[in-house]
């Protein structure tokens, strides 16, 4: 098993924590991980990224270019991402903020309705953990109870009252995956 | 086996110099390091009672660890390629000195103020001297979180070994991308005994210790430099470090170091899928430099090729290993650009069509 993914999306989306979820989920069932985060200009420009690899194997090169699943949370992501998934891969993105959706269909394109979602469940913030919950249903990387114990690791102590509220938007996720929402 | 966590370079490089028992930190911010500092500044002190001080300006920090380090303390200092430069005269008296202590460079993209994304284009300035003098630094260059974090024990042991500076060079990306790493065990600080060359006060038992790089009178100067150079040799002979794979039946080699090693082994495993046997020797001490394995690997290989985040520095070690027995190319891209396996992958295939 070796997944290339990266998130992508506006800084405060919270796509580094996102990759840093998977990582330390993938550490916790025992792979190996790498978490490599956009680092450049483009950062000050208000996008942000990271490439995230979980594998059975060592891991070579921390930077690449092609991806077996690629999660774009806005336009930008979406048209700067779309031809870097492999074919067959998965192209997973919040379907509330998109005006041009993708257009390949060698791939499997999963629109997940996230940031709707999340003012349903009464917090924005939350909103990159239902697309982290549609991108484990789909991918199958690490399991979710691993995701959660991952969480307990990743958010400070002070923020461990909004656990519960993560695991709702996970799990949120996974059922719009599952359930194939139309675009 | 150790604790595991998952972290940045930057601060496993941290986190592993408080546990290896370190005595000193002296620094000034600079991105992309600036966590070392902020990592120690919060974790240091309390745990092991370390100092950890930043300094007005990275002359400041070098001429510190020189005083510090002269003191038998285990010592550091991390900056980014324009706060090593202006180290560069601190480091040349240390050296001159035979004063033990680590020091980390983060390479960003330059040369000037440059960029703060990650460059290997301090290669030359790192293991050629980039101060005056005939002196050198043992230079060990980590490729991953674990062996930014391991790097650091192994540096301070070996600089202690032989009374000479150690520079791990990084660079921006091993720095901020996290990975699982193992962690050592904490090292008592307070075991560790005094050096008797130290200069912390001269008892009625022993005439005084003398720290210096000034030697006026030339003969004397030149007797300083030939002990320097015998130390040199030995360290040559003793502490050369490489890592080699899918060397065994390679026709083309790849040399690379750090992050640029990394992406190298990536362009192989793609080149290995097609059929192409291509090998990987990475050098792990920059200087002293792996010369040897590399003129064994031209026995068999039609070429090799240098991937450098820069304009093509090390390319030039590798050919004078290799001594025109093969054609040796460099492939480097500048300025905080990083090249991508499939690049040199193509530079692979030219190669190759070339060589048959």
């Amino acid at each position: 098993m070796h997944e290339e993914v990266i998130f992508a999306g506006f800084g405060g989306q919270g796509v580094l924590s996102m990759g840093q979820v998977l990582s330390y989920a993938g550490m916790i069932e025992n792979k190996e991980v790498c978490w490599m985060p956009s680092y450049g200009p483009e950062m000050r420009g208000g996008t942000a990224n990271c490439i995230v690899q979980v594998a059975d194997d060592e891991i070579s090169s921390p930077i690449i270019g092609r991806f077996d699943t690629v999660v774009a949370l806005n336009q930008p992501s979406l048209d700067k991402f779309e031809h870097a998934v492999k074919p067959g891969g998965t192209l997973i993105y919040d379907s509330t903020n998109i005006i041009e959706p993708p257009t390949r269909t060698d791939i499997d394109v999963v629109p997940i309705p996230a940031s709707e979602e999340s003012v349903r469940l009464k917090n924005t913030k939350i909103m990159n953990m239902i697309v982290l919950g549609a991108y484990i249903e789909k991918r199958g990387t690490v399991k979710i109870e691993t995701v959660l114990a991952a969480l307990r690791k990743v958010l400070p102590e002070r923020h461990h009252h909004l656990i519960p509220l993560n695991e709702t938007a996970l799990n949120r996720g996974r059922e719009l995956a599952r359930s194939g929402v139309p675009v | 086996m150790g604790e595991l966590r998952l972290m940045k370079g930057n601060e496993a490089l941290a986190e592993a110099s408080i546990r290896a028992g370190m005595d000193a930190y002296f620094g000034y911010p600079i991105t992309p390091q600036s966590e070392v500092l902020e990592y120690l500044t919060r974790e240091a002190y309390q745990r092991t009672g370390a100092t950890i001080l930043q300094a007005e300006s990275e002359v400041a920090s070098i001429n510190m660890l020189y005083g510090a380090g002269g003191a038998g303390g285990r010592v550091m200092t991390s900056s980014s390629s324009p706060g090593i430069s202006l180290m560069q005269e601190g480091i040349s008296y240390i050296a001159g000195s035979q004063i033990p202590c680590l020091i980390v460079n983060v390479n960003r993209g330059g040369p000037g103020l440059g960029t703060i994304q990650p460059s290997q284009g301090d290669y030359f300035q790192s293991v050629k001297g980039g101060g005056h003098g005939d002196y050198r630094l043992i230079v060990l260059a980590p490729a991953t979180v674990q062996e930014m974090a391991d790097f650091v024990l192994d540096g301070f042991l070996l600089a202690e070994k032989y009374r000479n500076p150690v520079l791990i060079l990084t660079d921006g990306a091993l720095g901020q991308m996290m990975e699982k790493v193992e962690l050592r065990d904490q090292v008592d600080r307070s075991v560790r005994p005094v050096p008797a060359w130290a200069t912390v006060g001269k008892p009625d038992s022993r005439p005084a210790n003398v720290l210096t790089s000034l030697f006026i009178q030339p003969e004397e100067m030149e007797q300083v430099n030939i002990a320097l150079q015998k130390k040199y040799a030995e360290i040559e002979a003793a502490e050369v470090k490489y890592q080699t794979v899918h060397m065994e039946d390679a026709d083309m080699v790849l040399v690379a170091y750090g992050l640029s090693a990394r992406i190298s082994r990536k362009a192989m495993e793609l080149c290995r899928a097609n059929g192409m046997k291509v090998g990987l020797i990475r050098p792990i001490t920059l200087w002293p430099y792996p010369y040897q394995v590399i003129r064994d690997a031209a026995k068999q290989a039609k070429g090799f090729l240098t991937v450098e985040m820069n304009a093509g520095q090390m390319v030039e070690d590798v050919r004078l290993a290799v001594n025109g027995q093969r054609p040796v190319e460099h492939y480097g891209r500048m300025g905080g650009i990083i090249p991508t396996p499939e690049e040199i992958v193509s530079v692979l295939e030219r190669m190759y069509a070339s060589a048959s």
